[in-house]
């Protein structure tokens, strides 16, 4: 592989070289020690990684990539998203469409052409928005597409009448709102309250199996890295830095002459398009999609994972989502009443005391190392 | 007096042949199959008399009997009387007399029939409902000797509508054409009904005429109340929609505060509403506890008051500036307050009576109940509204808290104490929405996760409205509530809200800041 001089300068170009390291050691570990653990260790051994935690990890870099996307259109370019979920959610639709047409008569209705629930509802022939979707390449496309879409639709209203700040959060909201209550309805034809479930395999292979488990993981962390590159490559670019112009000052970036709608509404398709290519990657690996993926709530979480990691660093994003996941894991297992808890005092203590989240509080750690030497 | 001998005669011998007719049809009752048993319920109902009533009640409760000798005998709890005589008698050897659904039944609608002869008008009344709502050619007879009796006007005129649509059947012409005449003026669905079938088959072209006529009449009428119906639902939601944003057009409007833990305002007064009317149930005279409601309204503002002085105090006074990060922060807080809550008083619905006086509801024509709850929310609603305009207008808090609104520094440069007023004003609005939660526990689910449903509403309305301007709030709820309910005939209750919500998104994208918008250089900073 070899890159354009100029390009893997400005990709790889840090003032910071132990960054790089971090981000070499992290990959070897996702794509190399954890399926290496899970493998070839005999199961119930010390060292082997259970394929439950392969699972986990594989949710964990979905959200991670979700997480990059937020970080672009937010962290990058001052656009508080709340309805980031809806992006996911509808790449996690788009993907569950196509593993619902290959479940074929396998149902438990047999019918070879619609799904058990149209079947449950009387329906007598698929929806035209069903269409194609038994072909992979096309619902990997509409999982890019109909987010990308809807964010560049309503991005460019949005933008276009100047609609900034909370109010942008406000209408992000509703957008997702306004999506749960449509998916909820079983006349919509995706599934209704249940969403979709019951998938067996994708591509042939069978979801239940480990080895389509590990694949989906390992397939996630090469998506996580390509995603991670794609960023960095947009925020260093010229664009990336009028992006982050607008965050700062967008009336004077608009009197220097450039349009900030346009810039924010590439941000904010790009991100989108993002957000689906996780979704339609988490929904193999958890298994159904259902409307609750719509819920604000949802997409309020994405940006406290953004928050907690620090906004404005890419690293920041992977690892807020990663911690705050982790621990919603581990508590909602351990002590299920303390989580909403701490989530909450999360999002108050983050907000109030780490601005620049994790990253920035380890930086002040760091500078007050060098101050003090 | 020939003539006069000849009639006593007559009425004489008319008088024993019905009082046979009666016991005959008593005896009846005891025939061998229940085909002659229905028949005989039936002639009896048809007799009118009085004392049939209570011997078709026994019969359909299984207290009459029949002995061997062929008297029918009424089980009470004192013992047996003669069915016919009334005398008491021996139960000795009686056999109750079978009875089974379809007879019920027939006994049943006798029975009310027979209300119709009852010396109480209460249950005349009654009877006449009934006999409205499913009228039967055999008791035109019986209605119209019940309606020549008829003193009280109420049941005369639902006499007269039954026979009317009983008489849409008649032969005579003339007598169809009084009853159309008599039908224009009603308002009752099952009336066009009746007479929608009569037209599929009329032959006479001027009866026809009229009941065309009659038909679009009460077409229109009840067209009128469905709109009234639709205006008073829609105004109900719009005033829950205004009771939930008011405190948000405070926080928000004013402040400019994104409170998400609005809707968590609302939770809080809606449990001070249930722990109040448990502390009634449990310390006061049951007498006293439709007053719990008038006491919860002030205790709930007033916890919910300090809860928000709590808040700005000490949290969302640190965020003032970075809204972003204030949204955050306070969906934190709502996180962790719905955890309280969940934690105290458990994840199911509390239950939070209706007192009684707020209770049922005023019947309007065609099948529309204004509910009492609904009339007080919508009052209570404006009296708040009006409450907070006067205290914004005219109190001294008003005209400081407009004037740290405004210009901070001058405000603050003339001695009023900004912090104070900032702490105070953010209260107010989590008082309000604390009132709003009494209220919304009269009409609703009482659960932690009650605010949560209203949060993206109060938003909506405030934004529609403008922000900063009470007025605005309440054009905006309002006319939310009234689109809502009347696109829900029509759209569902669902996809209605999803239309709103499209359309908020869009009319959003044309004017930025709401329908009223705050005008002038303040604004833009």
């Amino acid at each position: 592989m070899t890159l354009h001089p100029s390009l893997s300068a400005r990709l790889f170009a840090t003032d910071d070289r132990r960054l790089w390291w971090g981000l070499g050691a992290a990959a070897l570990v996702l794509l190399v020690v954890i399926p290496a653990l899970n493998l070839l260790p005999t199961p119930g051994s010390a060292l082997h990684v259970p394929n439950y935690v392969v699972t986990l990890l594989g949710k964990y870099l979905c959200y991670a990539t979700l997480a990059l996307a937020m970080d672009l259109v937010w962290g990058y370019c001052g656009v508080l998203s709340l309805g980031h979920g809806a992006f996911f959610a509808l790449g996690g639709y788009a993907m569950g469409m196509f593993m619902m047409r290959s479940i074929g008569a396998r149902g438990v209705y047999g019918n070879a052409e619609l799904p058990d629930f149209m079947v449950f509802l009387n329906w007598k022939e698929l929806p035209w928005y069903w269409m194609g979707f038994d072909q992979f390449w096309f619902a990997a496309l509409m999982a890019l597409l109909v987010p990308g879409a809807l964010a560049f639709v309503f991005g460019w209203l949005a933008f276009r009448s100047r609609i900034t700040g909370v109010y942008l959060s406000i209408i992000t909201q509703a957008m997702t709102y306004a999506l749960m209550l449509a998916f909820f309805r079983n006349e919509m034809g995706f599934g209704g309250n249940n969403g979709l479930t019951d998938f067996k395999d994708i591509l042939g292979f069978p979801l239940a199996q480990p080895s389509t488990k590990l694949a989906l993981y390992l397939l996630s962390a090469l998506v996580l890295g390509l995603a991670f590159l794609l960023v960095r490559f947009v925020i260093t670019s010229k664009l990336g830095r009028i992006m982050m112009a607008v965050r700062d000052a967008e009336s004077r970036v608009r009197f220097l002459g450039y349009s900030p709608t346009h810039v924010k509404l590439f941000a904010f398709t790009l991100s989108a398009m993002l957000a689906g290519l996780a979704g339609a990657l988490y929904v193999p690996q958890v298994g159904i999609i259902n409307p609750s993926e719509f819920s604000p709530a949802n997409s309020i979480e994405i940006a406290i994972w953004v928050a907690v990691g620090g906004r404005g660093t890419l690293v920041g994003a992977v690892l807020g989502a990663f911690a705050v996941n982790g621990a919603k894991t581990w508590l909602t297992g351990a002590a299920p009443e303390l989580w909403l808890f701490l989530l909450g005092a999360l999002f108050i203590a983050v907000t109030l005391g780490l601005p620049k989240g994790l990253l920035g509080l380890w930086g002040q750690i760091r500078r007050k190392e060098v101050r003090d030497a | 007096m020939k003539i006069l001998i000849l009639a006593l005669l007559a009425f004489l011998a008319c008088a024993p042949a019905r009082a046979d007719e009666f016991s005959d049809a008593v005896r009846a009752l005891n025939a061998d199959n229940f085909a002659d048993k229905i028949a005989a319920v039936e002639t009896l109902a048809g007799l009118g008399d009085g004392r049939a009533a209570t011997i078709l009640e026994a019969m359909s409760d299984g207290n009459l009997l029949a002995t061997k000798d062929g008297a029918i005998l009424i089980q009470r709890a004192s013992g047996f009387t003669d069915a016919l005589t009334q005398a008491p008698a021996s139960g000795e050897g009686a056999e109750p007399i079978t009875v089974n659904n379809r007879l019920r039944g027939a006994l049943r609608g006798a029975v009310g029939r027979l209300g119709l002869f009852s010396p109480d008008a209460e249950l005349r009344k009654r009877a006449a409902e009934s006999v409205l709502t499913s009228p039967t050619p055999e008791s035109a007879g019986m209605m119209r000797r019940a309606l020549a009796n008829e003193t009280v006007p109420e049941v005369r005129t639902l006499l007269a509508l039954a026979l009317a649509n009983l008489d849409l059947a008649d032969e005579d012409p003339a007598r169809r054409r009084a009853a159309v005449a008599a039908l224009r003026d009603s308002s009752d669905p099952l009336s066009r009904g009746r007479l929608q079938a009569m037209l599929e088959n009329e032959t006479d072209s001027e009866v026809r005429a009229a009941a065309e006529k009659a038909v679009s009449e009460i077409n229109f009428r009840l067209s009128l109340v469905s709109i009234g119906a639709n205006i008073f639902q829609g105004l109900s939601l719009g005033s829950v929609m205004l009771l939930a944003a008011i405190g948000l057009a405070v926080t928000f409007g004013v402040m400019g505060v994104i409170n998400m833990a609005h809707g968590e305002m609302i939770m809080l007064g809606a449990y001070t509403a249930f722990v109040v009317q448990e502390l009634f149930r449990a310390f006061l005279p049951p007498g006293l506890i439709g007053w719990y409601l008038p006491v919860a309204v002030p205790v709930a503002f007033v916890v919910t008051f300090l809860v928000g002085v709590a808040l700005e105090r000490s949290v969302i006074r640190f965020l003032y500036g970075r809204p972003l990060e204030t949204m955050l922060a306070t969906w934190g807080i709502s996180l962790m307050l719905q955890q309280l809550v969940r934690s105290i008083f458990g994840a199911s619905n509390r239950e939070v009576a209706n007192p009684d006086w707020m209770t049922g509801g005023v019947d309007l024509i065609g099948g529309f109940t204004l509910t009492y709850n609904r009339v007080v929310i919508i009052i209570f609603c404006m009296a708040v509204l009006g409450a907070l305009a006067a205290l914004l207008r005219w109190s001294s808090f008003g005209l400081h808290m407009r004037a740290v609104t405004q210009n901070r520094p001058m405000a603050s440069a003339m001695g009023i104490p900004t912090g104070r007023i900032d702490a105070a004003t953010f209260g107010l609005g989590s008082g309000i929405a604390g009132m709003a939660g009494v209220a919304l526990s009269q009409i609703g689910n009482v659960s932690p996760n009650l605010g949560q449903g209203y949060i993206v509403d109060s938003f909506m309305v405030v934004v529609f409205g403008g922000v900063g301007s009470l007025w605005g709030t309440l054009v905006g709820a309002l006319s939310l509530g009234l689109v809502n309910k009347i696109l829900e005939p029509y759209a569902g209750a669902m996809l209605g809200k999803i239309l709103v919500l499209v359309v908020i998104i869009l009319f959003i994208q044309k004017r930025p800041r709401g329908l009223f918008a705050l005008k002038g250089r303040s604004v833009e900073s």
